[in-house]
């Protein structure tokens, strides 16, 4: 797999089983069943929206950005890209993509990561590991912070040189921008819409997203 | 204060170790043979659910590989080691480890029963199992480093395992700044595109070192390093 591969969806949000708009700086979390396609939007453009997905059946099984990067053979997620989980099997696959390249290295923001990367100061500045702490304790109290494995990052950018140099270069997401994928399992998604305001990753505006699922069988 | 050798122990191929790692010791791993690979997680000992988080690592750092000067971080935004010599410049934080499946489809079924203790294993599960001696299962699986190994990654972000990379003698030392759960194995690269099951020995060396001046190398590589050592001082005040 290489570069960026652009795909539209043929799926009509007014046929959706579900829509939610994701204000910015808060988690969302919800099962996904097998089968049904699942769309995060940027709304308004250069927006993070960090994910992290379970294996429904046994919250120990989750995405893996390792194995992802493995069995794919490259480091960015786009259409074709299949988010596997740390115990081997395939939680979902990239189905479109109008943005064409998604992070799986930079992680997410935390209170004690921003510490060191900014100011101490920094520490009560909101972030997207508060976020999935609070969206993982709202939907089961027994979730705990070492369920928070390593993340996607969807419409970010973050190249990494021949050299082994990690970069952050500006957003390559538009308004209306949209990946979608596919859950193969059922699977429980978690997103932080991120709020971090000290690097461009949000265009230091963090701004809302939209979350649309779709049965499976409207495919058209 | 000069350094010390504590004890030296040879991990044997495909096998597992563990240790805890206090802090003002290090911990130097030798391919012996050349082609190894140790594949590695890091949790702070006195409360394992802080743990290495190559994430944070990478991005405090604007790296995606490991070498002399840079450290590995925790989640809670402090320093569990230094790497403080190396003989290589680049230990993968990319490719993470084996299983069962991955290793059965590129060499084959061996039982113990065939092979005695040269039997088929794989990373995922020694990481499972020593995790298992500490009280840590598989919600405690996490991105790991594997030293020796490098995976590089081009202008499309294709990855490429470099065969050949590590030579007989190489090193590479970790200085703990906490006291330091070191889950390590000794099982090929998942990425080693060699056909045949031949993981190799790595030797450790424990030695008492000297705790970090102002000046040192790995505080001083960056200013986020700078305030990631603050931070860690103060966990001890």
């Amino acid at each position: 797999m290489s570069g960026a591969i652009l795909v539209e969806s043929k799926l009509d949000p007014a046929k959706a089983l579900y829509r939610e708009i994701v204000l910015a700086g808060d988690p969302w979390i919800r099962e996904i069943k097998a089968g049904q396609i699942f769309r995060i939007v940027d709304l308004e453009g250069n927006q993070a929206a960090d994910t992290l997905f379970y294996n429904a059946a046994d919250h120990a099984d989750r995405y893996s950005y390792q194995d992802t990067i493995r069995e794919q053979g490259n480091i960015y997620l786009t259409t074709g890209s299949k988010l596997m989980s740390s115990g081997g099997n395939v939680l979902l696959t990239i189905v479109a993509d109008t943005c064409g390249r998604h992070d799986t290295l930079g992680g997410a923001c935390a209170a004690e990561s921003n510490m060191v990367r900014y100011a101490i100061e920094k520490r009560s500045m909101h972030a997207c590991r508060q976020s999935f702490l609070a969206g993982l304790l709202g939907f089961d109290s027994s979730f705990e912070k070492r369920d928070i494995p390593g993340n996607i990052n969807f419409f970010m950018n973050v190249p990494v040189t021949p050299e082994g140099k990690l970069t952050f270069e500006d957003g390559i997401s538009e308004p209306g921008k949209y990946v979608e994928m596919r859950a193969e399992t059922d699977v429980l998604g978690l997103i932080s819409n991120c709020p971090q305001l000290n690097n461009p990753c949000n265009g230091y505006n963090p701004t809302p997203i939209e979350v649309i699922i779709w049965e499976g069988e409207h495919v058209s | 204060m000069p350094e010390e050798i504590l004890f030296e122990e040879l991990v044997h191929p495909g096998a597992a170790w563990s240790h805890v790692l206090k802090r003002g010791t290090a911990l130097r791993l030798t391919d012996l043979e050349g082609g190894a690979n140790a594949g590695m997680l890091l949790y702070n000992f006195e409360c394992p659910v802080e743990r290495l988080n190559l994430p944070d690592t990478l991005k405090a750092q604007h790296i995606a590989r490991l070498t002399k000067d840079f450290v590995l971080y925790s989640d809670m935004g402090r320093i569990l080691c230094s790497v403080t010599a190396d003989s290589l410049g680049w230990h993968d934080a990319l490719g993470g480890a084996s299983n069962a499946s991955l290793v059965k489809s590129k060499y084959g079924e061996a039982t113990y029963q065939q092979c005695r203790n040269d039997y088929h294993t794989n990373g995922l599960d020694k990481f499972l199992i020593e995790l298992a001696k500490w009280g840590l299962g598989s919600r405690d699986i996490t991105a790991n480093v594997n030293f020796f190994s490098k995976v590089s990654v081009d202008g499309d972000g294709g990855i490429k395992f470099e065969p050949g990379f590590s030579t007989a003698g190489s090193y590479v030392e970790l200085r703990a700044e906490m006291n330091v759960l070191v889950i390590l194995n000794t099982c090929q690269h998942p990425l080693d595109p060699n056909p045949i099951y031949a993981p190799k020995p790595v030797q450790l060396t424990v030695k008492r070192v000297p705790a970090p001046f102002d000046n040192d190398p790995c505080r001083l590589s960056r200013t986020e390093n700078e305030r990631g050592f603050t931070l860690t001082e103060r966990y001890f005040l």
